[in-house]
């Protein structure tokens, strides 16, 4: 299919003799959300992890646009800057200014010139309502901020999809929403093509296309969002919403 | 105790005063070099080149440099190749010295959270970007008490150039005591001298750590 981004087809992922990803497969169309939820340990993050090359794989195919992924890490390198990443505890860099942060790889790995991306930085950070911390320090911001930041800089790479490892998980309640309207809208206005794990589940429920719900490194169902939330095909899984329903 | 000889002893002094000076220079900005280059080898686990530097750390860091001199003083010499005192001395701490560098910049390094080079990973960068912009940067400022514990000890390290003839300060204190039997003036004036250079150099290497430990970045 012309508009599939990424596909993964029965991928399997061992730490030393203990199988983490157990035959994995499933597909990314271009403008698609997909959520990865499950009980902790389950293999979100790992999976996750996995499609940019965090984590090596053993056996099964990763394809990007319809082209197998040979994983050496020179091709991760480049395919990182098309599959941007943010993650769990920020991960701004401490000896950078906010805008330095963002332009490092823009300007390093891609070459692209500094005032071009400056003047884009400038603009996505106007879009998360951060444009005064520009000369901040990373140690100087909220954890919310922090957030918004790491979203900035990995949109500044320009990159096709965007991976969202519990991008929330370590933040103070109230910070949470600001994060996850910069996804929403992101999705909406920008059709980004975006695979989240998370466990907001009002949030899952908005925005994803389709859920994967995995447990034990494995996926239970694939299915709709909507579906999902309302009728989840597995006992697992319905187990599992009432679970996080309080 | 006498005022005269010490006095007609400074000239001889300032000439061991500044080649001691110099060789510790150039012996720690070698080992700095050595040790940068040998640390990032190690830490990025570069294939073969490691393992042959992991070898050359435990040898710097586990014999002594007076051996290593004789080594390359005297030994060199038996396989044809023949080293200047100077050199031998150079050669010698640096060797020395890039093993313990090496060993400090890696304890540094190691500090990094796994997170921040995934972090740069992410972000499409190459080893040697990741090395250029997150590892040094990080790496070199939580590196900063085990290198100023590694300067202090090179400098002192330098007084062992006098068995091999270098007429550095303690050289020429040995030297001016086996021609005038003065030992207490000479002893002094070694003493004061190292002292001039050391302490001086200990306060400024304190306020640099004070620096990077409280001053952190953003304030």
């Amino acid at each position: 299919m012309a508009d599939e981004i990424l596909k993964v087809e029965h991928l399997n992922k061992f730490y030393g003799d203990w199988q983490a990803l157990h035959d994995i497969s499933f597909d990314l169309k271009k403008g698609e959300v997909v959520t990865l939820l499950g009980p902790s340990g389950s293999g979100k993050s790992t999976l996750i992890r996995t499609l940019n090359g965090l984590e090596p794989f053993k056996d099964g195919t990763i394809s990007f646009k319809g082209q197998a992924i040979d994983p050496t890490i020179k091709n991760w390198q480049a395919l990182r800057q098309e599959i941007g990443m943010v993650f769990q505890s920020y991960d701004l860099f401490p000896n950078l200014t906010v805008l330095d942060n963002i332009l490092l790889a823009p300007t390093k790995v891609q070459k692209r010139p500094r005032e071009e991306v400056k003047k884009e930085a400038l603009e996505l950070l106007e879009r998360v309502h951060l444009a005064d911390q520009v000369d901040s320090y990373p140690r100087q911001l909220s954890g919310g901020q922090k957030q918004r930041i790491a979203i900035v800089r990995a949109l500044a790479m320009h990159p096709e999809v965007m991976l969202f490892d519990e991008v929330t998980a370590s933040l103070d309640p109230e910070m949470v929403r600001g994060v996850l309207e910069i996804i929403k809208e992101l999705s909406d206005r920008d059709h980004m093509t975006m695979i989240i794990v998370t466990h907001e589940m009002n949030f899952a429920a908005k925005i994803a296309d389709k859920v994967l719900f995995l447990e034990d490194g494995r996926i239970l169902e694939q299915t709709p969002g909507k579906q999902f939330f309302a009728h989840p095909q597995t006992e697992r899984a319905q187990e599992f919403l009432s679970s996080m329903d309080f | 105790m006498s005022w005269d000889v010490i006095q007609q002893s400074l000239p001889e002094f300032a000439k061991g005063f500044r080649l001691t000076l110099w060789l510790s220079l150039i012996g720690i900005i070698g080992s700095v070099i050595v040790g940068i280059i040998t640390s990032l080898v190690r830490y990025f686990r570069v294939p073969v080149i490691s393992k042959i530097l992991g070898a050359y750390v435990e040898i710097g860091r586990n014999t002594p440099l007076l051996i290593q001199l004789f080594f390359l003083y005297y030994g060199f010499p038996v396989m044809g190749l023949k080293l200047s005192a100077e050199a031998s001395g150079i050669i010698g701490l640096i060797f020395l010295g890039g093993a313990y560098m090496a060993e400090g910049f890696s304890g540094g390094f190691n500090g990094i959270s796994q997170a921040q080079i995934n972090a740069g990973e992410a972000l499409g960068m190459n080893r040697w970007q990741l090395a250029r912009y997150v590892v040094l940067p990080q790496g070199l400022t939580l590196s900063v008490p085990a290198f100023s514990a590694n300067v202090i000890f090179l400098i002192k390290e330098t007084s062992i150039f006098s068995v091999i003839a270098i007429p550095e300060l303690t050289n020429t204190a040995l030297d001016l005591i086996g021609m005038y039997y003065r030992s207490n003036e000479y002893l002094l004036v070694l003493v004061i001298a190292y002292a001039i250079i050391l302490i001086p150099l200990i306060l400024l290497l304190d306020w640099l750590e004070r620096r990077v430990r409280y001053g952190s970045f953003g304030d």
